[in-house]
């Protein structure tokens, strides 16, 4: 095995394109498992934590762009303002040790079904950058995600960066879990209100081969706002319109039986997350509004 | 591949370490500094917490060669050569060890919660060794043994002239 320690981007896409085989390492908290325990055994591990230029977040185009070697604990200590959701995801994952290392780019390279950070990404309507020695491209977050634990990317390409444009209204995130730190998500939800353009965004976790959408709960309640003019009352919401926003979010997913949680479970834990999640973003907009 | 890295203060140099190994498999292996106990290799216990660059990290999931020059902190370092560190001596008094696997773990995390917070709330303790699993004491014993810590390590400025 070799280890190649690349300083800048340049020699780190070169490496990739020479060795498209090469397993990226940045926070380990994937990657090792697999080389501890001999399930990974690359012929090449390429370390990104050298790269300064991967470390920095920064606010472009009125997005907040994420390089891929910003750690969860700093998405929490310097973006819960900016991107809520994201941070609210990143509080949920593993212990302080993990958060210390691992990234929001580990994660979509990873692109488990399980990953914490996709149900966010999704609601918020995130943009991945990558990069490869042919150029750069950004991939919609809608596209990213493949099948279990694929992704969009070509071998000869890396994570460069998450763009996400910080919110015009409320966001959640929710996580079932066996106890609150240290485990897989048995399902997870996001949500995004974004009154700007009255749309609503949905994100669902560990409930279908890859992270996803539910579009038809996202029109159905972008539609019951808009036409009873809630967006603009800020009235209450009726019950039924909650009701049947988690009934459409648990109608999205298609989850299985594992070690984890039944199927069933998993699609009731999703409709009450929907409904929790809701109920408290809808009196985020509420409590907005006496505000301002 | 050779690496060098600060451990505890002292430069390390080791050869010879294979390129897909962990760097607590160098600490305790390579380097004979086996306080960082290897309990799950996946991220799951915190037996192995070290500080890397001031962050607790789990050793187990650092690849030795990310620690090339790099400063690393073990349990090993906590002690000067008279007296136990105060985190220490409470995790004894306050009888938080038992079979100790989860201590030295436990001893760093702690270390690093008393250096930011001071005085921990019982929810900060909570959530900051929420990564540290122990099999044995059912950790209230733990938590008195942060609370024990934090407050010794306070008194001398929070004395001042009373
Ligand atoms: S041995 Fe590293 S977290 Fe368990
Ligand atoms: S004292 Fe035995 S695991 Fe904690």
């Amino acid at each position: 095995m070799d280890f190649l320690q690349p300083v800048t981007w340049a020699e780190a896409l070169e490496a990739k394109a020479a060795h498209p085989d090469a397993v990226p390492i940045a926070g380990g908290t994937d990657v090792m498992v697999g080389l501890n325990f001999g399930h990974l055994r690359p012929a090449l591990l390429l370390d990104l934590t050298r790269i300064a230029d991967l470390r920095d977040w920064q606010v472009a185009d009125s997005a907040v762009r994420l390089g891929a070697g910003v750690s969860y604990a700093r998405v929490i200590s310097e973006l819960g303002d900016r991107l809520p959701g994201l941070a609210m995801a990143s509080r949920t994952i593993g212990s302080p040790q993990i958060r210390n290392r691992g990234t929001v780019a580990g994660n979509l390279a990873t692109a488990s079904p399980a990953g914490d950070a996709h149900p966010a990404l999704l609601a918020a309507g995130a943009e991945v950058e990558v990069a490869s020695v042919r150029g750069t491209r950004r991939i919609p977050i809608d596209d990213f995600y493949t099948g279990v634990k694929r992704n969009a990317m070509d071998g000869d390409e890396l994570i460069t960066a998450v763009s996400v444009v910080p919110p015009s209204g409320p966001q959640q995130y929710s996580k079932i879990g066996t106890r609150n730190a240290m485990v897989i998500s048995v399902a997870a939800f996001g949500l995004a209100l974004h009154p700007d353009r009255r749309a609503v965004g949905t994100g669902i976790g560990s409930a279908a081969p890859t992270p996803r959408r539910a579009p038809a709960a996202e029109e159905f309640l972008a539609g019951e706002l808009d036409s009873s003019g809630l967006w603009e009352s800020r009235a209450e919401l009726p019950e039924a319109t909650i009701a049947r926003f988690g009934e459409l979010v648990a109608a999205a997913a298609a989850p299985i039986d594992d070690v984890r949680g039944s199927a069933r479970y998993r699609v009731h834990a999703l409709s009450v997350m929907a409904r929790r999640a809701l109920t408290w973003a809808w009196a985020d907009h509420r409590s907005a509004t006496q505000e301002a | 591949m050779r690496l060098t890295c600060t451990v505890n203060g002292t430069e390390q140099h080791v050869d010879d370490v294979w390129e897909g190994e962990s760097l607590l498999y160098v600490l305790r292996e390579r380097m004979g500094l086996p306080g960082s106990k290897n309990a799950c290799e996946q991220g799951e216990c915190g037996s192995c917490t070290v500080y890397l660059d001031g962050l607790p990290v789990c050793a187990c999931l650092v690849a030795a060669g990310q620690a090339e020059g790099r400063q690393v902190g073990t349990v090993e370092g906590l002690a000067d050569p008279e007296a136990l560190h105060p985190v220490q001596q409470a995790f004894l008094d306050a009888g938080a060890v038992q079979c100790g696997f989860c201590t030295p773990g436990l001893l760093v995390a702690t270390h690093d919660l008393i250096a930011r917070h001071g005085r921990p709330s019982d929810a900060e303790t909570r959530e900051a060794l929420a990564g540290n699993l122990c099999r044995c004491t059912g950790y209230e014993k733990i938590l008195d043994a942060v609370r024990l810590a934090a407050d010794r390590m306070a008194e001398p400025t929070a004395g001042g002239d009373r």
